[in-house]
């Protein structure tokens, strides 16, 4: 069955029909053509598909589009501003946060929720906000590095 | 060719130029491009090893919305990436033989209809006795998983340097340990795709897939679909990584193509990450026996090596794997004498294959754990033992391996200040430990899989009325950087500006062929083609400047976006004037730069000779500090410092992030990461049972290049992104052996296996307690 579900996609409201089974990831991807999310398991394992929902980084494989009806969805496509990238996406690019990029773009959400609860994390607080998201290349040094430059520079601070 | 970088576009970190498509979700990888494709699906099969007795696929094809089935019989020609070894089919055809096996692919209209018409296949099967290990396939009764392959042995080597009974004889310390090493999987973060899209009218073929060889895998589409190779098209998009396992052409992007040809247009075959784990091609399991010698003062003397390898059902890149397991046994340490016999084998397992360290891994670590070992019997410290044995550069190995630059003595002296080696001892706390280990790995394959003629790399470059720059490369970026290695060795000798430079990579209706990115042979050779192509285009741009102004090509130089008399201040033209001058009456001006490996740089004359043979060895040394809970079994990686030579650094930024992502990948090997199978079924095939350590488990890891200026390498750089996998390994069971003294033979270090171990040696202890009571 299909229901009309209101959201938020990016800043643009949206009203659809989805059918009840249908993944947010898939909604994103599929309808939406919003591929910068990415797929990297087969169910809650890596962490890729990691969206915003309220502000909340959030699983979009694990998260039926119609249960998030009147939520506001950020994706990485949804962060640069006037084709600016934002401060999260700039460090990953700068101190080489990504490699491959399949994870970067959940990566960078699952950041951007730490940096808005929190402006200063330490690194124990990237590392247990980043310890769902897993990534091949980087060994994660300059992952870390590259979250604790878009804090800095989002605190006006010199990294 | 190694010149002198002047312009300082290389040497300085450079994010990627494909970074900024990545960062902001832009960068489309194959499964982003499906969207009005079919989809497409594999039925695989359930048995281990078994004759297909009856396969019925009418069912599934009568239900509404299934497009096309195909079947082995639909697959006439076998494929693989060793012309002397192909023996795999796209779909299987009469025989399975590991539990994944495809054996019919469906396309339909949604995924939905294709997953029910998997369901409605029918398929019988004899099965026949399986084997899922060396060991039981090698068993005198067992049964042939190929026929043409007594034993179920792929390929075993023999060879031999040196005088190694002599070598044995003169050791005044003879050690010899096994060493059993867990089966690893690459585990990118992207799970395999293909899209092909069949053009019925033209008869054309387009495949978009996740390759790290688009060369190989057009070979094998126009072989197995027996098409004209000009009628296909293979483009590699955006790739999540490879470390390997997209080194050869695997069965889902034939697939793919064939279904496209069948359903008349596109179709998509997006892998599960399961699927992508049955895939497999990674780091076999290994059984090593290693036997060293040495004299007292810590000099080697021979060494004897029997590997057995695991190979799974079919052979991929077996062959090599197994001599390469052999072939950097030298390379590293000036031995006199060295043995080695290798064995692999046919299982009921998905294939093994090609995977960061290709072959030389396991083996790497076997030996720097015996040096440790070694070390402690005859009481030295491990650093001046191995420096007891370095080469020096140039020289020729045993195995007519050439080491033209070495930095290993460079590297160790850099990790043993920077982790503080000689005031470990003040920093031991009961459960801490520290290890070291040493490690090399070539810069490319010196011998191409097919010995065409043609140079091992092509780069050409297009420069046009708008003074950009295009350059046009084969080389297969998989998030590693060749892309911008390409842009900064030609805005190097072009002293122009890195944003004057656009690369296209990997459509092969555009791009020169290049054989791929495996064996780490993009920076050097495609680097050195690059610098020849731009040196090409600056001579036609020199000419046209000197023209201009009235002087002596010779004495025109270029810096800056600027063409000038060298030392003159008044005879300068700057970039687009001189492109302007150089495009009268020629217009667009295109050139091509080469690279091809000297014939004397391709491998001894003997059989197999030519696997292990490269220009020039990336060496590295590392320390980890780790910190042991015998109660627990939990081992913790405090810190790593990790010293790797790279020739030169054309990006140092890339080069940190290749250095820090191997010495975490073996990290992984080395602590939790095996593949798991229960009577063939791959039971680790998903993120959470296959253990690939998270950023809260991941170490700090203290990163120094060396650069030794290789002679021939781009620049004078040599690889990065391999050769400091294999150290962490044995640096990081030294350290345990350290802290808890305990030396572990098994991979990985699971918190059984510690607490195996460490009751093991509580017993010994309370034996030897008691002897010692008694007498």
């Amino acid at each position: 069955m299909a229901r009309i579900v209101r959201l938020k996609v990016n800043g643009r409201a949206r009203s659809d029909a989805i059918p009840d089974n249908r993944l947010l990831v898939d909604y994103l991807r599929e309808s939406l053509r919003l591929t910068g999310t990415k797929m990297g398991c087969d169910g809650g394992e890596c962490g890729a598909c990691t969206v915003l929902v309220d502000g909340e980084p959030q699983l979009s494989c694990l998260t039926l589009a119609a249960s998030v009806d009147g939520a506001e969805i950020e994706t990485v496509e949804g962060l640069a501003v006037n084709g600016r990238l934002n401060a999260l996406q700039r460090a990953f690019h700068e101190k080489l946060g990504s490699q491959c990029g399949f994870c970067t773009p959940g990566m960078i959400m699952s950041a951007e929720g730490l940096l808005r609860r929190k402006s200063a994390p330490d690194e124990a607080d990237i590392r247990a906000a980043l310890s769902g998201n897993i990534c091949r290349c980087t060994g994660y040094v300059k992952i870390i590095e590259a979250v604790d430059a878009a804090a800095a520079a989002l605190r006006g601070q010199p990294a | 060719m190694n010149i002198a970088a002047k312009n300082r576009s290389v040497g300085v970190p450079v994010p990627l130029v494909d970074g900024i498509e990545k960062v902001s979700g832009r960068a489309a990888y194959t499964a982003d491009l499906a969207a009005d494709a079919l989809v497409g699906r594999l039925y695989r099969s359930p048995v281990s090893h078994g004759e297909i007795t009856r396969l019925d696929v009418s069912r599934a094809l009568a239900l509404p919305g299934v497009v096309a089935i195909l079947t082995g019989d639909d697959c006439p020609h076998a494929f693989g990436i060793l012309p002397i070894a192909m023996n795999e089919f796209p779909l299987a055809r009469g025989k399975v033989r590991y539990r994944g096996d495809p054996i019919a692919a469906i396309a339909a209209v949604d995924a939905a209809t294709a997953e029910k018409a998997i369901d409605l296949i029918e398929a019988e099967f004899a099965e026949l006795p399986a084997y899922y290990s060396s060991k039981a396939a090698r068993a005198a009764d067992a049964v042939l998983i190929h026929d043409d392959r007594p034993g179920n042995l792929e390929r075993e080597v023999h060879h031999s340097f040196g005088d190694v009974e002599a070598g044995f004889a003169a050791a005044d310390l003879i050690r010899e340990d096994v060493f059993d090493c867990a089966e690893v999987s690459h585990v990118m973060m992207e799970p395999h795709a293909a899209l092909a899209d069949y053009d019925v009218e033209r008869e054309r073929l387009t495949l978009h897939s996740v390759s790290q060889v688009p060369y190989y895998v057009h070979l094998m589409l126009a072989r197995v679909m027996e098409m004209d190779s000009s009628r296909i098209r293979v483009v590699k998009p955006f790739v999540g990584g490879g470390f390997g396992a997209r080194t050869e052409t695997l069965n889902f992007e034939l697939i793919a193509g064939l279904l496209a040809r069948k359903v008349g247009g596109k179709v998509a075959l997006t892998l599960t990450r399961e699927e992508s784990f049955i895939s497999h091609r990674g780091r076999p399991q290994t059984d090593i026996k290693l036997k060293l010698g040495m004299t007292k003062d810590g000099r080697l003397t021979a060494a004897e090596c029997e590997v057995v390898q695991r190979g799974g059902a079919y052979a991929g890149y077996g062959i090599v794997t197994i001599l390469y397991a052999g072939a950097l046994l030298h390379g590293i340490y000036d031995i006199p004498a060295v043995k080695y016999d290798g064995y692999r084998t046919y299982t009921n397992l998905p294939p093994c294959g090609a995977m960061r360290g290709h072959g030389t891994v396991d083996v790497r670590h076997a030996f720097e754990c015996m040096l440790d070992r070694m070390a402690r019997q005859l009481g030295m410290d491990p650093f001046d033992l191995r420096r007891k044995n370095l080469l020096t550069a140039p020289m020729r190995t045993l195995n007519d391996l050439i080491v033209n630059s070495y930095g290993l003595d460079e590297c160790m002296d850099v990790v043993e200040k920077v982790a503080g080696w000689s005031g470990r001892a003040a920093r031991k706390t009961p459960g801490k430990g520290f290890g070291m280990a040493c490690s090399h790995y070539v810069s490319g394959a010196a011998k191409p899989v097919h010995w065409t003629g043609e140079p091992h790399a092509v780069v050409n470059l297009k420069l046009d009325f708008d003074g950009g720059v295009t350059a046009l490369t084969g080389a297969a970026d998989i998030g590693q950087g060749s892309s911008t290695v390409v842009a900064l060795s030609v805005a190097e000798v072009l002293g122009i500006d890195l944003g004057r430079i656009s690369v296209v990579a990997n459509d092969s209706t555009v791009t020169p062929k290049d054989n791929g990115s495996y064996s780490s042979r993009v920076t050097f050779m495609v680097g050195n083609a690059a610098i020849d192509a731009a040196r090409n285009l600056r001579d036609v741009l020199i000419r046209a400047a000197a023209e201009k102004l009235d002087a002596a090509p010779e004495d025109i130089d270029c810096a800056d976006e600027a063409f000038f008399v060298a030392g003159s201040d008044q005879s300068r033209l700057t970039f687009k004037e001189v492109v302007a001058a150089a495009l009268v009456d020629t217009g667009t001006i295109t050139v091509k730069g080469t690279y091809t490996v000297p014939p004397d740089a391709q491998g001894g004359k003997h059989r197999g000779g030519a696997v292990g043979s490269t220009m020039g060895f990336s060496y590295a040394a590392q320390v980890v500090e780790v910190t042991v809970d015998e109660e627990l079994g939990s081992i913790t990686v405090d810190k790593v410092w990790v010293a790797h030579d790279c020739g030169f650094a054309i990006n140092p930024l890339a080069v940190e992030g290749q250095i820090q992502g191997s010495v975490w990948m073996g990290l992984g090997q080395a602590l939790t990461e095996e593949t798991v199978y229960e009577n063939g079924l791959a039971v680790s095939g998903n993120m959470l049972d296959y253990r690939v350590p998270t950023i809260a488990d991941s170490p700090p890891i203290d990163t120094h290049i060396v650069e030794s200026i290789d002679p021939n390498g781009p620049f004078g750089a040599k690889e990065a992104g391999e050769g400091s996998l294999s150290g962490f390994l044995p640096a990081l069971v030294n350290a345990v052996a350290d802290a808890i003294g305990v030396d572990m033979d098994e991979l990985p270090l699971t918190p059984d296996r510690v607490l195996k171990a460490v009751a093991a040696k509580a017993r010994a202890e309370k034996a030897a307690a008691k002897m010692a009571a008694g007498r």
